[in-house]
């Protein structure tokens, strides 16, 4: 079995003396095995994708990138992790600054990563990735639809060649038709840049169109776990298989 | 028996933007139809004119005429706030997407239910607190003395959602107007809100007019769609037609996309995880 | 702007410029040249406009548009200085406050009520009464007053900026919390913060005067244009014109500012730009 480039052991985690939010929590990602993490609004989705961004700390437990446990001081590691972990957030309103140009927004990453080489190229090449016109770089996110910015966003994830791509809900805030166009865009370069895709969210048939694995939460736990195919078509715990029913489908087309 | 009548409206933004142009439809009694649009499409504009509660500014034209059988009949457009008042809670009323915002935060939930039942059926004291409770109850919200007593933030998104509905139909609108109101739940309270929207207008009679961007979520509530697009209905028909034969090709990349996502998960639940490329 | 760009124009700022620009043409001038020389009492006392002294004289019998000249310079230090040191403290203090939190911020956050709740007037006496009556100490009062609702203005908007998820973006990037700021917060806290900067210049300028009127500012033979309000007060009725000079002035000065404050943000903050 492959080594899991970005795993979370045991990881437990509460605000101050209030109700903990994650309950003895283990996750790993697996190089090439895009994961899920599927639950409802307060499950603890967003604290563990926290965690494995590391921008919060597990109260007891650890998260480990490619074996090594994640360490404020240990720059070089933090560094390798920065560059190897990146993220897509839900709103492409609130998540890119206003004020900088898309080529400014995109090269932040290479920018704060020290890869100053071929910068102006490496945007255009990141740009054209996920489909946006060249012109782009010089414009501002405010002349974007919320689907295009969703686009930046994501060149921006992959500008410094990541491994790991964790998304928060990237596809919920858009309109249904631009929602499977960036569903694609993802699957996509999931393929051409052999990304792992690690994803929150509440959305199934996303989940379905774009990850191995899956993992559910609910009230802080993981309840279940395994390959989608699997979860989806033989959910074991009451709780997946109430979500599954729950998904609003279409009714089947006739003929 | 027809409730309302929408013919040729027209909403332009004060940059001389059309926002709706030259909507037309008409709805029964008892009837439920939804507004599918995507964001920019003018649905929820439309939403706004026909209750007379568009933006300052807002050039509103055409005709939006309620005849509701208790009440006279009235033409929303270019009509005074004194009728409109009279018209909003009898005639229409409206559950909003977000539940949160739609709440006063600093009010007691049963203050807020009680405060259109109290101007509209002129109830007081006990009666007015039974009143309240019944109200909570019917949205079948379990334990409503303490919702009564609880600030929306201290409820979950599904529960302020449901006194949201409350309040909407406390005055027995003819018509109710949803705009969006089970996007920002959950999907498993999604399915419940649902639920409980169609078991409302079903027992009360009331017509229900439903606004979302999801095609599966309005073709499970309504008899009847309109497909709106920049502000222009570009197909209406019954939900069953639009859905499975969509004529405008807007309607079929909708349509289209829905189904793929549909698809990519019957293919993970069949066993196979598949994501057609078209 | 990069070059080439065309600027977009905007009647709110060419106005400000205009206003504004006159007073700081005064100034400059009066470094340059003064129609006699301030400490001179020669000419006959609160004489009305006309030759050889243009505005007429006050009750000591010095030039009026001498006094005027020398006044715009002391305004527009009093409103520079005030605004240097107020946008100073107040940025630092806002920006701590806007990072720190619970209880670091709390305490940031109690004494700036208290500085806010303190008078200017009873700072102004304190701060005159450790060093001298003089622009430099009223300068001192008016910005560390000023400093307070600049820090609470700026805590805010910090605090607002870094709820955004593109901080997160950045800091996920790698990028350290300095050019974060650098980057992102100062950028975006700057259109609003720079508007109320202007606002609180008018209002220091307004102040020096107030403080020039009781004797708190620069002593004389320094004309201030607050005490050449207080001196000619009492004569108003003889000679109207060393009342309604300044005060034009200080108009002109205070409204210039403020419509300058509003084109800048106008024409340089791309997102109130019309999105295509």
């Amino acid at each position: 079995m492959t080594r899991p480039i970005l795993e979370v052991r045991g990881a437990h985690f509460a605000y101050g003396r209030s109700a903990p939010v994650l309950t003895d929590v283990s996750v790993a990602v697996t190089p090439g095995r895009s994961l899920a993490l599927v639950g409802e609004s307060g499950a603890g989705k967003t604290t563990l994708l926290r965690l494995l961004l590391g921008l919060a700390r597990p109260t007891s437990g650890q998260v480990l990138y490619q074996g090594k446990e994640l360490a404020p001081r240990d720059r070089s590691l933090m560094r390798e992790f920065r560059r190897g972990v990146q993220t897509v957030f839900q709103d492409p309103y609130s998540s890119l600054d206003p004020r900088q140009r898309v080529g400014r927004i995109v090269s932040e990453p290479l920018r704060s990563l020290g890869l100053r080489e071929n910068m102006t190229a490496r945007v255009a090449a990141a740009l054209d990735a996920v489909g946006l016109p060249e012109d782009a770089a010089s414009r501002y996110p405010q002349e974007f639809s919320g689907g295009q910015r969703q686009r930046i966003a994501i060149a921006r994830a992959i500008v410094c060649e990541p491994r790991v791509l964790l998304a928060d809900e990237p596809v919920s805030a858009l309109d249904v038709s631009t929602r499977v166009r960036v569903v694609d865009l993802l699957r996509e370069l999931r393929e051409t840049r052999a990304l792992t895709v690690v994803m929150v969210s509440h959305d199934l048939a996303v989940v379905a169109a774009l990850c191995q694995e899956v993992a559910v939460l609910e009230r802080g736990r993981i309840v279940e776990r395994g390959d989608t195919a699997q979860v989806l078509g033989a959910p074991r715990h009451a709780y997946t298989r109430r979500l599954i029913d729950s998904v609003p489908r279409l009714p089947p087309p006739k003929g | 028996m027809t409730l309302l009548t929408v013919a040729g409206l027209h909403v332009r933004s004060p940059e001389g933007r059309d926002l709706v142009s030259d909507v037309s439809f008409t709805l029964d009694a008892g009837e439920r139809l939804g507004l599918i649009g995507e964001s920019g499409s003018g649905k929820s504009m439309t939403a706004l004119a026909i209750m007379g509660l568009t933006p300052p500014g807002m050039t509103v034209s055409g005709s939006v005429v309620f005849d509701v059988p208790s009440l006279d009949r009235i033409e929303v457009v270019g009509a005074g706030e004194r009728r409109l008042t009279s018209l909003r809670g009898r005639a229409t009323s409206t559950v909003f997407q977000e539940p949160l915002t739609a709440l006063d935060p600093l009010m007691r939930v049963g203050r807020q239910v009680a405060e259109p039942l109290r101007r509209r059926r002129g109830l007081r004291g006990r009666a007015l607190r039974a009143a309240v409770t019944a109200a909570l109850e019917e949205v079948r919200l379990a334990d409503p003395e303490r919702i009564a007593r609880a600030y929306p933030h201290e409820i979950s998104g599904g529960q302020r959602q449901r006194v949201a509905i409350a309040m909407a139909i406390a005055c027995d609108p003819a018509l109710l107007i949803a705009d969006e109101p089970t996007t920002a739940l959950d999907v498993t309270v999604q399915a419940d809100v649902l639920a409980l929207l169609d078991g409302l207008v079903e027992e009360r009679g009331m017509a229900l007019l439903f606004i979302s961007h999801d095609l599966a979520v309005v073709s499970r509530i309504a008899e009847r769609v309109i497909v709106l697009k920049d502000g222009a209905a570009v197909e209406s028909g019954s939900a069953g037609e639009v859905v499975n034969a969509p004529r405008h090709p807007y309607t079929r990349d909708l349509v289209g996309s829905a189904r793929r996502l549909d698809g990519a998960l019957d293919g993970a639940i069949d066993g196979a995880v598949d994501w057609r490329t078209p | 702007m990069t070059a080439g760009r065309r600027v977009p124009r905007s009647a709110t700022l060419v106005a400000g410029c205009v206003l504004a620009g006159l007073v700081l043409a005064v100034a400059v001038v009066s470094f340059f040249w003064l129609p006699f020389p301030p400490d001179d009492t020669s000419g006959d006392r609160l004489m009305p406009p006309g030759l050889p002294h243009l505005l007429g004289t006050d009750k000591l019998g010095r030039d009026l548009l001498t006094q005027l000249m020398i006044g715009a310079r002391v305004a527009l230090e009093a409103g520079a200085g005030s605004v240097l040191i107020g946008g100073l403290v107040g940025l630092t203090g806002g920006l701590a406050a806007g990072f720190a939190t619970r209880w670091l911020d709390d305490t940031i956050s109690a004494l700036l009520d208290i500085l806010i709740a303190f008078p200017t007037v009873l700072l102004a006496m304190l701060v005159t009464a450790a060093r001298e009556a003089s622009l430099g100490s009223a300068v001192i009062a008016i910005g560390l007053a000023m400093s307070a609702i600049v820090a609470r203005l700026t805590r805010v908007l910090v605090k607002r900026v870094l709820a955004q998820d593109f901080i997160t973006a950045s800091r996920t990037s790698g990028t350290s919390w300095p050019r974060v700021v650098v980057e992102h917060v100062l950028p975006n806290i700057w259109p609003t913060l720079s508007v109320n900067l202007a606002l609180q210049f008018g209002l220091a300028v307004l102040a020096e005067a107030s403080l020039s009127y009781l004797g708190l500012g620069a002593p004389p033979p320094n004309a201030s244009w607050g005490r050449m309000l207080q001196e000619a007060q009492a004569s108003v009725f003889i000679a109207p014109a060393g009342v309604i000079a300044p005060g034009v002035l200080l108009v002109v000065l205070v409204v210039g500012v403020n419509l300058i404050a509003d084109g800048v943000r106008d024409v340089a903050d791309p997102t109130r730009r019309r999105t295509r």
